[in-house]
């Protein structure tokens, strides 16, 4: 099982100005591989996946202490290319955010900030991430209409293709099925076990039997601290420390 | 006299609702609650008599303007120019000028205010200065008009050396709707969720993109709003434009930015003020009033149109 390091936090520390969000956080993210964080609310999961494409820069006073990498870049290195580590990891957010466009130009628009400018390029890049999100067929017939009259799992489903299509290399999940019905989760669920053969994945989630399903590792973090880290059947079936157990036999949280 | 009737029957139905709900919940012996209800009363009269008030000012304003002017109000009022010493002929002149001005004073401001917003709300969020500046701005907006038009003389027509002109006038009323502009746009800004702006920058975008396709576009319903009042009140205002921009009479159209202009505000003022037919040229002034108040009710129908509008959307 040596797998290839794809994302590596090192001794990660974070604060919200004084208070500590997260405490020495170390964990691998290998490639092709669905990466689960569970934990309880405010434990730090979504602050450490928005640190993994550095969405919490625009948070006001806060610091990030250790180092976190990309392929051995240190990703918030003064020198490093924020944009560019954005665009290879890209971010799914818990509440589907289409943009007020249509479903066309929901996608269009990342290939267009990324320099993308020929026409027929672009509709065959939309159609192809479409279909890769398991879109095409149910929006075919109205690339035009506005994105925000599609259901909450299509939108959801949008937003997937809308990273897809900027080809980013790790995708980052952020309770993605948080604002979903149960039949719309599965089909992300189905979504996610398909993406994998390409990408690497990080999905936070709150339903630990989503993360049983689709992961391949899971991370369980507490009061901003990873309290186990390990193959998913593992943490599952025999975990080692008694505080993951109580928390995946639902004792708390 | 329909109207009134009308407020009335909201009102007791308003009430009755109150009673009905205070019945059936709180048992409370007769008398206190006869005494309470006694007082409900007479509070809802009194409330009722500020709305009463409130309606007549307003509809007393309406009526005295509609009832001096209406009479003089007709195309040909619109497009002549005034004649025989202002007694006679239309308002042509002021109009255009008014026209001029206000769309000076929006090319002036809206550039500038929606800026200044723009750095405001989406690159120093939440920071001291940011405070600092609002609490500027806001004062700037209580700054009463005449002030700007003494500031106006100063700078512009003075130390610029623009003299009394469209120029300076578009500056001086500029200045004076760009609180308004900024604070409208900010907030505008402000309402466009953040979510969206995260999904722009996971793609990889940079702030000025995420501001210029994402947040400005779906701000703009809000930012137009706020336009669009400013202009309503650009158009209104006299004394910015006392000693920058007005004049009681001009003999052509204006040929550059740097020539004088009548306006409809001014031309009012100059009506009831000067010359030496004061009768005739009071119905005119009238006349001129309506047209005015006409047109600053229209620009702002405008603006709740598209709100609505916008509003219609996104629901």
């Amino acid at each position: 099982m040596d797998k290839e390091i794809r994302m590596r936090a090192e001794g990660v520390n974070f604060f919200y100005g004084s208070r500590p969000a997260l405490k020495d956080v170390n964990l691998e993210i290998y490639r092709n591989q669905v990466t689960a964080i569970i934990g309880p609310s405010g434990c730090g999961k979504s602050t450490f996946i928005r640190l993994l494409n550095r969405m919490n820069d625009m948070v006001p006073k806060s610091r990030l202490e250790g180092r976190i990498f990309l392929d051995g870049d240190d990703i918030h290195d003064p020198e490093t290319d924020v944009v560019d580590i954005r665009r290879r990891v890209g971010m799914v957010f818990q509440k589907p955010n289409p943009f007020p466009k249509s479903i066309f130009e929901n996608i269009k628009y990342g290939l267009e900030i990324n320099g993308m400018r020929d026409k027929s390029v672009i509709e065959d890049k939309v159609v192809d991430s479409l279909k890769k999100a398991a879109l095409w067929e149910e929006v075919k017939g109205r690339l035009y209409d506005s994105a925000l009259r599609l259901s909450g799992g299509q939108q959801q489903r949008l937003c997937i293709a809308r990273c897809l299509a900027v080809e980013p290399e790790v995708i980052l999940f952020d309770e993605p099925c948080a604002s979903l019905d149960p039949i719309s989760t599965a089909r992300i669920e189905e979504l996610l076990m398909e993406l994998k053969q390409e990408y690497t994945i990080v999905i936070v989630t709150h339903n630990m039997q989503q993360a049983a399903r689709v992961s391949g590792n899971t991370a369980f973090f507490l009061l901003g601290e990873i309290v186990e880290f390990g193959k998913t059947q593992d943490i599952f079936t025999k975990p080692r420390d008694s505080r993951t157990e109580a928390y995946i036999t639902g004792r708390f949280g | 006299m329909r109207r009134k009737i009308c407020v009335t029957g909201v009102f007791r139905k308003l009430f009755e609702r109150t009673f009905a709900r205070s019945a059936g919940n709180v048992s409370v012996s007769a008398g206190s609650y006869r005494n309470k209800q006694a007082a409900q009363k007479a509070g809802f009269f009194l409330l009722f008599c500020c709305i009463l008030a409130t309606l007549l000012f307003l509809g007393s304003i309406v009526y005295f303007i509609f009832a001096g002017g209406s009479k003089v109000v007709t195309w040909g009022f619109l497009t002549q120019w005034p004649r025989n010493a202002m007694t006679e002929g239309g308002i042509f002149p002021a109009l255009l000028g008014t026209f001029y001005l206000t769309l000076g004073a929006v090319t002036v401001a809206l550039p500038l205010g929606l800026a200044c917003a723009v750095y405001l709300c989406e690159y120093t969020p939440g920071s001291l200065a940011l405070n600092a500046i609002r609490i500027g701005i806001n004062n700037l907006a209580g700054v009463p008009s005449v002030v700007f038009g003494l500031f106006g003389l100063a700078v512009f027509v003075k130390f610029f050396g623009f003299g009394v002109s469209v120029l300076s006038g578009s500056l001086t009323l500029g200045i004076l709707i760009l609180p308004g502009i900024i604070s409208a746009s900010q907030e505008a800004l402000m309402a466009v969720p953040n979510s969206l702006r995260e999904a722009s920058f996971a793609l990889g975008a940079t702030r000025w993109q995420t501001i210029k396709k994402i947040v400005v576009p779906q701000a703009l319903p809000g930012i137009l709003t706020g336009v669009i009042l400013s202009i309503g009140r650009a158009a209104g205002e006299t004394a910015p434009i006392l000693f920058t921009a007005a004049a009681f009479y001009t003999r052509r159209y204006p040929q550059s930015p740097f020539s004088e202009v009548m306006a409809l505000p001014y031309h009012i003022y100059a009506l009831m003020t000067e010359g030496t037919h004061p009768r005739q040229q009071t119905v005119i002034a009238y006349g001129s009033a309506l047209v005015l108040l006409i047109l600053v009710l229209l620009i702002s129908g405008t603006a709740v149109f598209i709100r609505q509008r916008h509003r219609s959307y996104n629901g």
